[in-house]
């Protein structure tokens, strides 16, 4: 497969909650094996972004193209924004896996039922193939041994490396992570910076919103910087960080160092 | 000493018949429970409102002046409209159905609160990740929803039940032979209502007993997953 193709791309995307613009135009195109890292205070608008490329949230106006398919949207007689058929959205998100920042592994099911159900359930996949592939994924994240616990049960690290196989286990086209270690406490960043880390070497595409910015540096191909709902910076890693456009930027770096 | 005076087997009837009451009734008041839990948390106002009127009304109205009304009152509606129809014989309301729909309308308010609240009480977090792995919103019920709300129902669930078991005593005044009007008769006969409205009431708690053991069963099973510290 031809390692420039488009994977996922954004163009001209707008939010508003009530009064409040939280994405006022953003476009990005995201290539196969990319690895984005995308930066930006509290209240830039990240994570409304991340959230609305699987429509989480809908919205207001702008186009997204998965795998070169553009998501069909219409106006309501209310004038609001909304997909045209839902079963396409349905299709898209299987596409496109979400790792949450509060890891939202389904805590009645244990760690194998919450990896094999979306690829039973949505997928279709035979529940034994299945199964194969849920071991597999539990043990590239090194959670193998805890199959049959609830995450309940888990550490935060491990939840969250546990919800990165969920997220394998549909092989997906693009992995979203919304803030991903943002809710652990900081002994356990580490092992879940370094899973994603491992995936990002496989050159699988990945969105990253992240405050990481030793995993921004050094593990992304590309870093975005959002400020007020606009994009500020884009570039290389090295670039951006070596050679600020953006004042602003420049004082992000200079307070997370 | 303790004797039925041969009543045993027409009490057992009614006991029977009961049973068959509340079972009826749940299964009745469980579905429009839901329905109208998801009624007022839906986001189209007509259901809302629809739902918030039958709950009012329902709740402010004593049981006992609902069953005569939807007895008495729905065998004269349906022998007005009957005719209008083009249907002329004379309706007869079967009273078992008049009780277990008027019981089942009773509590289906009630239950439409348990339920309401259970919904609210399953975090967000659980029904998004659902969505953004692609489930259908009937999957995200199904599969997330229901599993993870019976934990926090039971409680009121169960409160329901008992009350709903209960309830059905009031049947006997519409002509329906359960428990508590097969007691009556035998009490009638016998003159010992002592003895009779004794058994009903060992009776009752009996069904009532067996349904708290059923109940904490249940919890157990769908508080799997769950730390209690």
């Amino acid at each position: 497969m031809d390692k420039h193709q488009t994977a996922l791309s954004v163009e001209d995307l707008h939010k508003r909650f009530g009064n409040v613009e939280v994405l006022k135009g953003i476009s990005l195109t995201a290539s196969k094996g990319d690895v984005i890292s995308i930066l930006g205070s509290s209240g830039s608008g990240k994570s409304t972004l991340l959230r609305c490329i699987n429509f989480l949230e809908m919205p207001d106006r702008g186009k997204i193209i998965v795998g070169g398919e553009e998501i069909l949207m219409e106006t309501n007689k209310k004038g609001v924004n909304r997909p045209k058929d839902i079963k396409q959205i349905e299709r898209i998100r299987t596409k496109l896996a979400m790792v949450f920042q509060q890891f939202n592994l389904w805590s009645h099911m244990t760690i194998l039922e919450n990896v094999i159900e979306a690829p039973v359930h949505v997928l279709k996949i035979p529940k034994a193939k299945a199964l194969e592939r849920a071991k597999y994924y539990l043990d590239k994240v090194g959670i193998g041994e805890k199959l049959s616990a609830y995450p309940a049960q888990l550490s935060g690290g491990q939840q969250q490396r546990a919800a990165i196989a969920r997220a394998l286990a549909v092989e997906p086209d693009v992995m979203l992570f919304d803030e991903p270690t943002s809710a652990l406490d900081p002994e356990l960043v580490g092992e879940v910076l370094q899973v994603i880390r491992n995936l990002a070497r496989e050159g699988r595409t990945m969105i990253v919103v992240t405050h990481e910015m030793g995993f921004a540096k050094d593990v992304s191909t590309r870093v975005i910087f959002l400020h007020n709902g606009l994009i500020e910076e884009d570039g290389a890693p090295a670039m951006v960080f070596g050679n600020p456009k953006s004042d602003r930027f420049r004082e992000f770096i200079a307070v997370a160092e | 000493m303790f004797s039925l005076q041969g009543y045993g087997p027409s009490i057992l009837q009614g006991t029977l018949l009961t049973i068959e009451l509340c079972l009826v009734s749940l299964a009745i008041s469980m579905v429009l429970g839901i329905i109208t839990a998801l009624a007022k948390l839906s986001r189209v106002r007509a259901a809302n409102l629809i739902a918030q009127a039958y709950t009012t009304i329902i709740r402010g109205i004593p049981d006992l002046v609902l069953m005569l009304l939807i007895f008495y009152g729905g065998q004269v509606f349906i022998n007005q409209v009957g005719p209008m129809l083009g249907y002329d014989a004379y309706i007869d309301i079967n009273p078992f159905m008049a009780g277990v729909s008027t019981i089942g309308f009773i509590f289906g308010a009630y239950m439409a609160e348990t339920f309401r609240g259970a919904i609210l009480a399953v975090p967000g977090g659980q029904l998004e990740a659902g969505y953004a792995y692609g489930m259908t919103r009937f999957k995200v019920f199904i599969r997330i929803l229901m599993p993870q709300m019976v934990r926090h129902a039971i409680p009121g669930f169960g409160n329901n039940w008992l009350v709903l078991m209960k309830t059905t005593a009031l049947v006997s005044i519409i002509g329906l032979k359960d428990m508590v009007r097969m007691a009556g008769l035998a009490a009638g006969a016998t003159r010992m209502p002592f003895t009779f409205y004794l058994v009903v009431a060992f009776n009752y708690l009996i069904l009532t007993s067996v349904s708290i053991l059923i109940l904490n069963r249940l919890n157990k099973r769908y508080s799997v997953g769950i730390i209690k510290n």
